[in-house]
């Protein structure tokens, strides 16, 4: 969990977001970091997203983001 | 017709209260979208006619309004990018002769950060102001097609902005043609990509204004998110589409009609830099009774000048055609020794037509370099645009782009064409997307692709395969994400500083 929001704070210094459960629409991130978001967790997790996993409702917590990314790995 | 708004308003009058213009907001029928327009036109005529208005409002329906306003007071809009660097804002400013501001809410405070004191007026404001129908209709008395319609700033790679000079009549030229040719009417709805700072987006809008379209302001948050971008392209009935290929290869390469398909799409454009045969082929293969088209054109021809519909298979690794002229465009080709290229030999494009622009402004210099006498007719005053693009035509008749005629790479007296080892490395399975530049300093060619560490050597093979030795890449790097600039397109600048800050 914290190896996810020092990612997410590289992206967006400042932001505390473990707080946040509106990420993506509230607009903490916009598309062009959330393409670069994708890109740093297929590589830091070495997983692979499917289509069905780019969906706002999986990035709009840390706690959705986690989930997903575990659901991955496994 | 005289001027754009006369065009406007014969389809305000067919079609009062139809959808034109949909944002995240709200969404504005013609009719009150022209009511809108005449009251920020009365706000701004006290300014005096043909004045620059800076538009510093992000893609939406109120920056319509604002562009169409300047438009009724005879004035010209410029519209900012309110993301860009201060810097570049201020340029684009200074630029400008005397130009007034119109900002909202959110862009109010950065309009008075400036050096000059530009007059800022509210958004908010000029849209209340109740309109003088018979100021307005003094100013339209007055108004010629060789008027400014508005300036379009390239980002250009090099110094200052260049801002390109379109009047009323380029802009009617050339919505006559893009119109007619892909046969948008009141049914066609629109999914729009592209920012309104930028020559692409002329397309889309004022065919919407010409033909009584629908005009939907795509969330750029959907770009991440492509099946939800299938689901608002169906739920909004969206039919055409005219985007950057960038975009277009996002939803390819996740491969997302595999699982959810666009249901009224029927009309896929793309434009601003070279399509990706491997994505375009997925498109292709995924989708039926679509028709695709390659345009091509500077935004010194208002949008495009040369188009092709896609009529037969390509591979993975070939490169489509830029086409053929548009209608009322007459484009040539020029050898270095200022004759006229036949097919197969290389020259630079040229283009004559109404499509071009009147030069740039408050920039002589710059406008003389490109806007040029006809070099074929010596015998009366005739300005066509020299492109500086180099192409040759094929056998078909068909035009072929090869590159920029002041970028051309030589090496041991061959040419390198950075086009060709993109095309072979983005049909290798895969990558995502991939862009070659070349580094004058240590004079390599480098190739960035986006997809897995693992693929390097397969991408490294699949140059070797499909181009000559001379053109073999110094350096193959992977990158998590191509950058990409304000317009959605790969930032090659950007490349290029990677890459020397890597080195």
């Amino acid at each position: 969990m914290d190896k996810l929001i020092e990612i997410l704070n590289s992206l967006r210094p400042g932001v505390d977001f473990a707080a946040q459960t509106k990420i993506v629409d509230d607009g903490i991130l916009d598309s062009m970091t959330i393409a670069r978001l994708i890109g740093l967790l297929e590589d830091e997790y070495d997983i692979e997203f499917e289509v069905t996993d780019l969906v706002p409702e999986n990035f709009n917590s840390v706690e959705a983001m986690m989930k997903m990314i575990e659901r991955l790995e496994d | 017709m005289q001027t754009i708004l006369s065009v406007f308003e014969k389809t305000c009058k067919d079609f009062p209260n139809k959808t034109a213009f949909v944002d995240r907001e709200r969404e504005s029928s013609f009719a009150e979208t022209a009511v809108h327009a005449k009251r920020i036109a009365s706000g701004l005529l006290g300014y005096g006619k043909q004045r620059a208005i800076a538009v510093m409002i992000d893609k939406s329906c109120n920056c319509i309004d604002c562009m169409l306003g300047a438009l009724y007071a005879n004035d010209y809009y410029v519209v900012v990018d309110v993301k860009s660097p201060k810097e570049r804002i201020e340029s684009i400013l200074n630029t400008l002769k005397n130009p007034v501001i119109i900002a909202d809410e959110k862009s109010e405070e950065l309009a008075k950060e400036f050096k000059y004191d530009y007059p800022v007026l509210s958004y908010n404001a000029l849209v209340s102001i109740e309109f003088d129908v018979d100021a307005l209709q003094k100013v339209r008395e007055e108004m010629i097609d060789l008027d400014i319609a508005y300036i379009l700033f390239t980002s250009g790679s090099t110094g200052s902005p260049k801002g390109t000079v379109i009047n009323h009549r380029s802009l009617i030229s050339y919505v006559d043609w893009v119109t007619e040719e892909f046969g948008f009417d009141e049914n066609t709805v629109f999914g729009s990509q592209t920012p309104l700072y930028f020559s692409m987006s002329v397309t889309d809008f004022y065919s919407t204004l010409k033909c009584g379209c629908t005009y939907n302001i795509i969330p750029k948050t959907l770009f991440s998110f492509p099946i939800n971008m299938v689901n608002y392209l169906n739920d909004n009935r969206i039919n055409t589409i005219y985007w950057v290929p960038t975009a277009l290869s996002i939803l390819s390469n996740w491969k997302v009609f595999d699982v959810e398909k666009p249901k009224y799409l029927h009309t896929v454009l793309f434009a601003g830099e070279v399509m990706p045969m491997k994505q375009l082929n997925y498109w292709m293969n995924s989708l039926d009774n679509v028709k695709f088209a390659n345009l091509f054109g500077p935004t010194e021809a208002t949008d495009i000048c040369t188009f092709y519909v896609v009529d037969r298979e390509f591979s993975d690794t070939d490169s489509l055609p830029i086409g053929r002229h548009c209608n009322n465009c007459n484009v040539f080709i020029l050898k270095d020794d200022g004759t006229e290229a036949t097919a197969g030999e290389e020259g630079e494009l040229y283009i004559r037509s109404s499509f071009v622009a009147s030069g740039y402004y408050n920039n002589p210099e710059k406008t003389n370099e490109s806007f040029v006498q006809n070099p074929l007719n010596p015998y009366y005053p005739e300005t066509v645009y020299k492109t500086g693009d180099l192409v040759k035509m094929n056998e078909r008749g068909e035009i072929l782009y090869i590159s920029r005629t002041d970028f051309q790479i030589k090496r041991s007296g061959y040419r390198i064409e950075l086009g060709e080892i993109e095309a072979a490395a983005n049909g290798l399975v895969g990558i995502k997307g991939c862009a070659c530049i070349y580094d004058k300093d240590s004079e390599s060619i480098v190739l960035f692709y986006e997809g897995k560490k693992s693929d390097i050597d397969a991408v490294y093979e699949q140059v070797k395969k499909n181009v000559p030795v001379y053109m073999y890449p110094e350096k193959v790097l992977r990158i998590k994400e191509l950058p990409k600039n304000a317009n959605g397109k790969i930032d090659r600048l950007k490349l290029l500083e990677i890459f020397k800050s890597n080195d």
